[in-house]
């Protein structure tokens, strides 16, 4: 099959499954099998692309016309097909995962549930394999307004408070500031798709250049630079599924995947590394990083805990795209992997605890790593490439932005890492600690082993992919340099 | 040839089936009456509209009596694109709102009211197709004096006070009018629009034209509903029969609007010195206060449809926002902004219709959990309310970014237009998610009634309007093209 029906392909697939979902709606378990079969052969269309496009081919499809000069095309580049593969890999696992959950918890509206994130999936490769700037922008909206209602799953007056922050906050930051910032980009340089180098050197200057990256970077609220981080937090009110793929994976991702995209496609790497007003970024995402983690000390409610951590993870990678350096740039990529093999095996493991125990606070979890060892197995491995040591994929990322700030001198970057490796290890650890070396204070009213063994089996998959990317991530370096148009 | 009647069709049709509809009897044969001309109009206007597009403008003498002695027609896009949306609003409501209608026309008064409904879909299809300012005047008033007898048409009481308060505004409006041309022809000798364009020029004496200028453009802001000369609005838009409502919010004060381009372009852009400052000037404020002012409302108003109807002056004040910066772009965004509007909100109240004649309040806390009981009404009224905030993929998103890239263009001015732009963009989402919180995550009150979704019929009509939304969001080609020439062909009359 040739690259463009691929693509094509990778795009229709979840919306039919989406279709095939609501038609077996009355029968749970041929509606879960179809879901099942949709992530499935989404991975298989997507990883079937990579080594066409790891081989230097940039398959690309244009659907229609928008208005003159303007189309929804799709082009597969280097990161695109890093975070598609990501994504997809990641929906078989959470989709098995949500099985158990959804059952375990006996979760209303599950049809629902499963067609919508059907509907963000789609989304979410959509943004993934987006060949300008209009399509990623349609495709970002959509995945916005799919997860709303998933966020507002379940349906009482405190969620619905939380969804309104989170839709409220996700559209001002599009509509207000990224779509002004797209249609500028359009007046000044005549296009809007992504090329290697940028589409603006000699076009913009000045301080103009970091107001329109101030416009980008704000206006992508996904990538949840403070202050426009708050509905990451109010999010966690969804169903750990949702927080799991979508609110570690998919939406948070697909908001510093396009950070990247435009520093390296539009804006072009050199270019905003000669513009003294692009300095800014740097700062702000390295205050992210220290601020966020700083709040994630303070937290007992696991999930938000996990929240903040995300919050500050992901000012990462914006910290390494804001480096403007291309092994930085590289790390960033890097970063989007690991980060979310690491961060959904700990949501997976949150939502483990909550089936299995109801527990949600810190403080309740106690010696529970006796009673569920696969679980708090998982979630120690998380916790270790969060914090960014071997043998996990947090390592590898880590590693590689260290070398991009190293390289550029940017001793602001390397400080922020440093200090912010240690708050990780002062907020992850003791979580670690009270789980296997404390005693339960007293013994749960009816006792409880692990979860389901669906949600287990989830668990200890991204769990054993978070070790084996510190192994096997050669062929993604090699993919992450493609980027910049080099070779590790 | 029968293709060189069609300028004549597109008002005859209607107009020579009103009286027949009136003297029809039976259950619903005056409404089938009614929907078997208004979609004929609709085929001819879509013919006009890819006519047009080889010759622009196409003219028509009535009786063959030669302009400017005769009575002109003269289609250009512009009225070709008025002409698509009057049609397609009326066949479309007409067809979807059946059940609606039924429920809100007593049997008796149906003949005359579907009699009504053609008098005012021929009168406005007069007045975009019409190249004589006296004829455009006279179905001004045929097509107003129809709207008040369709909006006193249902069996609301409030809709009597409405419709008094419209029927003032609307004749002081008219009479305004009026007095423009008057002035106008006593100084030029002409009541023909191409015709006074050349005249004007000669004029020595500018007093009485600028006066005219002032009659006619404050008659029209009346009739269009701009701030502050909205109050009229709201009230004769919440209490109309809700198909009523649909019509009239998708064309009746875009066709004002269109006069006022058109009138002030032809007639007194070229002729008058610093017209177009003045014009820019005046109307550029009162565009934006009619954005902020009325999103503003609506983001508190507690009637759905009160709410709507807030939300259309909103978007009149987007019209008048793209047509007062004078350039291609900006005349291109309020154009083409009239068709995916009349789309939107057509769609909108067409979906408030539906689940109107299942509940008996429209308040919206009496709307709670109305997403689940009926929704596939309720997901097309979403759809379309998406298209209003302006989410890509919808028709909306079309206008909203060619509105954006023309305001970009006129510089400092422009970077707060576009933030007022945004802002209001950003307040619709606000008024649009009351609703959706409310019908969709609010449990319905225990004691109320169990409501059922509407017939498939009625849903097919809505879903297709829905539909159309999302067609002309990602092929916006034909609405673009004759906006685009319509733009170009009004800056041309400036010299």
């Amino acid at each position: 099959m040739s690259g463009a029906s691929l693509i094509l392909l990778a795009i229709a697939l979840p919306l039919a499954g989406a279709l095939g979902i609501a038609l077996t709606h009355a029968r749970p378990n041929l509606r879960e099998a179809v879901s099942l079969a949709t992530a499935a052969g989404l991975a298989v269309v997507v990883w079937t692309l990579l080594p066409e496009v790891l081989a230097g081919a940039r398959p690309s499809f244009e659907l229609m016309t928008l208005m003159p000069g303007l189309a929804i095309r799709f082009a597969v580049e280097p990161l695109g097909a890093l975070f598609a593969s990501l994504a997809s890999l990641l929906w078989i696992v959470n989709t098995i995962y949500s099985i158990g959950y959804m059952r375990g918890n006996r979760e209303r509206h599950q049809t629902r549930f499963y067609i919508l994130f059907a509907v963000a999936l789609f989304a979410t490769i959509g943004i993934a394999f987006a060949g300008n700037l209009i399509t990623l922008f349609i495709f970002y909206e959509v995945l916005t307004l799919s997860t709303y209602p998933l966020v507002a799953h379940k349906g009482d007056a405190k969620t619905v408070a939380s969804a309104r922050v989170y839709l409220g906050v996700l559209l001002a930051t599009s509509i207000g500031l990224l779509l002004p910032a797209i249609i500028w980009t359009w007046r000044t340089a005549g296009t809007v798709d992504f090329t290697p180098g940028g589409i603006l050197d000699g076009r913009i200057s000045g301080p103009a250049v970091g107001l329109l990256l101030a416009l980008f970077m704000f206006g992508t609220g996904k990538a949840a630079l403070m202050p426009v981080h708050r509905w990451l937090p109010a999010a966690m009110v969804a169903p750990t599924p949702v927080s799991a793929l979508l609110h570690a994976v998919a939406v948070v991702k697909a908001g510093v995947f396009v950070v990247t995209k435009l520093v390296v496609y539009v804006f072009g790497v050199d270019f905003l590394h000669a513009q003294a007003s692009a300095g800014w970024l740097l700062y702000v995402a390295g205050f992210t990083t220290i601020a966020a983690s700083v709040v994630a000390l303070r937290q007992d409610n696991l999930k938000r805990l996990l929240a903040y951590s995300t919050v500050a993870q992901l000012s990462y990678v914006t910290l390494a795209a804001a480096l403007y350096r291309p092994a930085a740039e590289v790390g960033a990529a890097l970063h989007i992997a690991a980060h979310g093999l690491g961060k959904i095996t700990l949501f997976f493991a949150a939502g483990s605890i909550y089936t299995a125990a109801k527990k949600t606070e810190i403080s309740q979890l106690d010696g529970i790593g006796r009673r569920m060892p696969w679980t708090l197995a998982a979630f120690t491995i998380g916790a270790l490439a969060m914090i960014g040591l071997p043998p996990t994929a947090g390592f590898v990322s880590k590693w590689q932005i260290l070398m991009g700030s190293l390289e550029s001198g940017a001793w602001f970057a390397v400080a922020v890492i440093v200090v912010s490796t240690a708050l990780n290890a002062a907020y992850f650890l003791p979580i670690v600690h009270r789980a296997w070396f404390r005693t339960e204070s007293s013994a749960p009213a009816a006792g409880h082993g692990e979860a389901p063994w669906p949600v287990v089996l989830a668990v200890t998959a991204t769990a054993a992919l978070t070790v084996a990317f510190f192994f096997f991530h050669r062929p993604v370096l090699e993919l992450a340099w493609q980027i910049v148009g080099a070779a590790p | 040839m029968w293709q060189e009647q069609l300028p004549a069709l597109a008002i005859a049709v209607p107009l020579a089936a009103a009286p027949l509809a009136a003297l029809l009897r039976g259950h619903s044969a005056s409404w089938a009456l009614a929907t078997l001309a208004s979609t004929v109009s609709l085929i001819v206007a879509v013919l006009l509209a890819i006519a047009v597009g080889d010759v622009d403008p196409i003219s028509y003498d009535v009786g063959s009596w030669p302009a400017p002695y005769g009575i002109e027609l003269r289609i250009t896009s512009f009225s070709a694109l008025l002409l698509t949306i009057i049609t397609g609003a009326s066949s479309v409501v007409l067809i979807g709102g059946k059940q609606s209608l039924d429920a809100q026309i007593t049997p008796s008064r149906r003949p005359f009211f579907f009699a009504a409904w053609l008098l005012a879909v021929g009168g406005l299809a007069g007045i975009v197709a019409s190249g004589d300012a006296f004829n455009i005047f006279v179905f001004m008033e045929v097509s107003s004096l129809a709207t008040y007898i369709l909006i006193a048409g249902g069996s609301e009481p409030r809709a009597l006070i409405a419709v008094f308060k419209y029927l003032i505004m609307g004749t002081i409006g008219a009479t305004f009018y009026l007095i423009g041309i008057g002035l106008i022809y006593m100084m030029t000798g002409t009541l023909n629009l191409t015709d006074m364009e050349t005249r004007i020029q000669d004029v020595s004496d500018l007093k009485p034209i600028l006066a005219a200028v002032g009659f006619v453009t404050l008659g029209l802001m009346l009739k269009a509903g701009v701030f502050p000369l909205h109050v009229w609005l709201p009230n004769a838009y919440a209490w109309s029969p809700h198909i009523v409502t649909a019509f009239i919010a998708a064309c009746s004060t875009k066709v004002s609007l269109y006069v006022l381009l058109r009138f002030d372009f032809m007639v007194f852009q070229g002729s008058l010195a610093g017209h177009d400052i003045q014009f820019s000037g005046f109307l550029m404020p009162l565009a934006v206060l009619t954005v902020l002012v009325a999103s503003g409302v609506a983001m508190f108003e507690g009637n759905l449809k009160r709410l709507l109807a807030y939300s259309s002056v909103a978007q009149v004040g987007y019209i008048v926002l793209g047509a007062s910066l004078m350039t291609v772009s900006g005349l291109t965004a309020g154009i083409v902004h009239m068709f995916n509007h009349a789309l939107a909100k057509g769609t909108m109240f067409l979906a408030v219709a539906c689940i109107a004649t299942r509940l008996t309040s429209l308040r919206l806390e009496d709307l709670a959990g109305i997403g689940r009981r009926m929704p596939w009404s309720m997901a097309a009224f979403l759809l379309a309310a998406l298209g209003l905030i302006g989410i890509p993929g919808t028709a909306g998103f079309i206008s909203k970014w060619y509105l954006v890239l023309a305001a970009l263009e006129a510089g400092t001015l422009g970077v707060l237009l576009v933030a007022v732009i945004l802002i209001s963009s950003l307040m619709a989402v606000y008024y649009v998610w009351r609703i959706v919180e409310v019908a969709w995550f609010r449990a319905p009150a225990a004691a109320g009634p169990v409501t059922r979704e509407v017939p498939p019929m009625m849903l097919a009509i809505l879903w297709a309007a829905a539909l159309a939304n999302v067609w002309f969001g990602l092929q916006p080609g034909l609405p673009l093209a004759l906006s685009g020439a319509a733009a170009t062909s009004l800056l041309g009359h400036l010299k």
